[in-house]
């Protein structure tokens, strides 16, 4: 290099250089193309539904609408009491793995509740019903009978266990992966001098996590409640093993009559289906991508916010 | 120490109105031994079929909660007892999430190890099997085949997205990719099913149209996400001097990309996708809308129907004959299957990563 030339010389542009270059881009845009493509064409075979005539549509609904509401009720019922299990339990997990347990034994612990996550949902499904519902049985029996007077818990109970309750404790165990992996990681970013300043205090561990680690990590645990829910959303296999739906719109947990959601619905009506039901299930889909869409982006949105740490991987 | 000697020796103000060490552990030890015992009376009462340990570990574990706390509030006051019910608290929530996992994988072990250590398993179909007998060969191929397909798709998109990503990415586009590949990440399975029914429905304008493609169709919308942010952190990972050596020898970046920055992370690549054909093999949902379900041999991806293992488990269960027992042995034994594959992915990927990870500085 000659101090003479001085200012930038432009790098020649190469064939392979720019082939190579434009490939990555197409490969980046196929997938915001995808995304459109699931839409577009979930609202194309929709439309037959939206606009069916009374009486063309499964279980005498009126109108789409109608159809699909019982449905969607089911769906975030379902969902927010998996939450309301999941979400005190994965901050309790992601704590005791990052603050309380040996740090050698740490990652260990990390990879055993990873291994819930790869279960296949089918699997938690049959687990469900054959020894999660019998199990849970008396004890529903129990409750109906003695807190009966509680409108949650009020009877007949279900004699199989197979009730709402139990699909979303199902629900919940498949959410906690993801929601203690998002945990555990804001846990660990907590600034040390915070949690050092705090214990010179004089303040006890539980001290320190209440007044550092909490109000540190409030974001990221709402957006791993968040990102939960999306999953309890769209859970599928599980809930359509599990759960003994019916037409109805309740919030009794522990009856033979729960109402079903979207998903687990597609599932079981999807092979037999013809004719219009066809468009009507796959615009209860489109209801479902909708919904979990919103509520995904609202929970990276927050994330991404904080761009310390990097999500659920 | 007699509390009949009048001169004590002086206490030790460091221990003085704290709990012995090992307590907790005590404590939680002796609850349990309650409620086994409480058990076990129920047990040989007649009261339960069998001994209830996942109840004895539960309630044991959440009596253990309250006796710590209040004997530590009578011996350690309010702060210290607090202290210890979190944390007895925070050990309870862990045990409690290893219950299900744990019976989880003793339920599917005790009922699937017989069937599928029976060479039937693996050699036949359920063609004309209407009892007992039969295997799940057809639903391994297709399970095979569906997600070899899926992952032919999935790996070259998304890993030329991660590239894009990672060495040419500015701007809005970028921003715009990596913010929706996120938000994919949470697309309902099921949901990618219908996406994949809805495309060759107008394709073919046959609103019965199965195949095995279009199982791989939807995998892929699972898969490349997932494939696209771990190839993304593997690649950011490569220290940027080996790029800039590799500039300052006047290799063009296509180069530099393809033969320094592909081969240091070639390992984390590889786990990355063995992670991710993971996620997606075990996916039922949308393999039951779109690929429907056969009792016979389909090597064809392109047409008919095709059993995959996660389908198999269902059907099996869900569609029992008249004698259910066989059918219940298969179903676990293909969920058993199934667990062995994801989690020796699972453990092949975690190896190569220890194994062949470049070594930084880190």
């Amino acid at each position: 290099m000659t101090a003479g030339t001085t200012g930038a010389t432009k790098a020649k542009l190469r064939l392979g250089d720019r082939i190579f270059s434009s490939s990555t881009i197409l490969a980046g845009s196929i997938i915001l193309i995808l995304l459109a493509a699931v839409a577009a064409f979930l609202v194309v075979q929709s439309i037959p539904a939206l606009v069916a005539k009374p009486g063309t549509l499964p279980n005498n609904a009126s109108n789409f609408w109608v159809y699909v509401w019982p449905l969607v009720f089911g769906t975030i019922w379902a969902a927010l009491i998996a939450l309301v299990i999941a979400t005190p339990l994965s901050i309790g997990i992601a704590l005791f793995i990052s603050h309380y347990a040996p740090r050698r034994l740490a990652q260990t612990l990390g990879y055993i509740i990873d291994l819930l996550a790869a279960v296949p949902s089918v699997v938690f499904g049959l687990w469900g019903i054959v020894v999660l519902a019998p199990f849970l049985q008396p004890f529903y029996t129990w409750l109906v009978t003695n807190m009966g007077w509680f409108p949650l818990f009020s009877g007949p109970v279900s004699g199989t266990g197979r009730t709402i309750l139990t699909a979303a404790i199902v629900l919940a165990v498949m959410c906690l992966p993801i929601m203690t992996a998002i945990c555990r990681e804001v846990f660990l970013q907590t600034p040390r001098l915070h949690e050092e300043a705090a214990l010179a205090l004089g303040a006890t561990r539980w001290e320190m996590i209440k007044t550092a680690v909490l109000p540190f990590a409030r974001a990221g645990i709402i957006s791993a409640a968040m990102l939960g829910l999306g999953r309890a959303l769209g859970e599928t296999m599980a809930i359509a093993l599990v759960l003994s739906p019916a037409l109805v719109v309740n919030f009794f947990l522990l009856t033979s009559q729960n109402p079903n959601t979207i998903a687990a619905n597609i599932a079981l009506q999807f092979p037999e289906a013809t004719g219009v039901t066809v468009n009507a299930l796959l615009a209860s889909g489109l209801v479902l991508f909708v919904v979990t869409l919103a509520v995904n982006s609202v929970a990276r949105y927050v994330v991404n916010r904080r761009k310390a740490f990097s999500g659920a991987n | 120490m007699s509390t009949a000697t009048i001169a004590r020796p002086m206490t030790n103000s460091l221990t003085a109105g704290k709990l012995p060490r090992g307590s907790s552990w005590f404590v939680l030890v002796g609850s349990w031994l309650i409620f086994g015992g409480l058990f076990a009376i129920l047990h040989a009462s007649g009261a339960t079929k069998d001994f209830n340990i996942i109840g004895t570990i539960f309630f044991g574990t959440v009596f253990f909660d309250v006796v710590i706390y209040v004997i530590s509030l009578l011996v350690e006051g309010g702060r210290r007892a607090t202290d210890r019910l979190v944390t007895s608290l925070v050990a309870t929530a862990f045990i409690i999430a290893l219950l299900p996992l744990v019976s989880l994988l003793w339920t599917v072990v005790a009922n699937g190890l017989g069937r599928m250590i029976q060479p039937s398993f693996f050699q036949d179909s359920m063609r004309n099997v209407i009892d007992a007998g039969g295997g799940a060969l057809h639903a391994v191929v297709g399970t095979l085949e569906i997600t070899g397909m899926a992952t032919l798709i999935s790996v070259p998109i998304g890993l030329l997205a991660a590239i894009y990503l990672a060495e040419y990415g500015r701007g809005h586009l970028a921003r715009g990719i990596t913010f929706f590949v996120d938000v994919m990440m949470g697309i309902p399975s099921i949901v990618a099913g219908l996406f994949a029914y809805a495309l060759f429905a107008l394709i073919f304008n046959d609103p019965g149209v199965r195949s095995g493609f279009m199982g791989s169709i939807a995998l892929s919308v699972l898969m490349i996400p997932v494939v696209v942010r771990s190839c993304e952190e593997i690649l950011r990972l490569v220290p940027n001097e080996l790029r800039e050596a590799s500039f300052a020898l006047g290799v063009p970046k296509w180069l530099t990309v393809l033969k320094v920055v592909l081969p240091t992370s070639l390992a984390g690549i590889t786990t990355g996708i063995m992670l991710s054909i993971a996620r997606v093999i075990g996916e039922t949902a949308p393999l039951l809308l779109v690929c429907g379900f056969t009792a016979s041999m389909n090597y064809n991806l392109f047409s008919d129907r095709m059993m995959t293992l996660p389908v198999f488990v269902y059907t099996q269960y869900a569609n029992q004959g008249a004698n259910p027992q066989p059918f219940l042995d298969r179903a676990w034994a293909a969920a058993l299957t199934l667990i062995i594959i994801v989690m020796l992915l699972n453990l092949a990927g975690r190896i190569i990563t220890k194994v062949f990870a470049p070594k930084y500085g880190r």
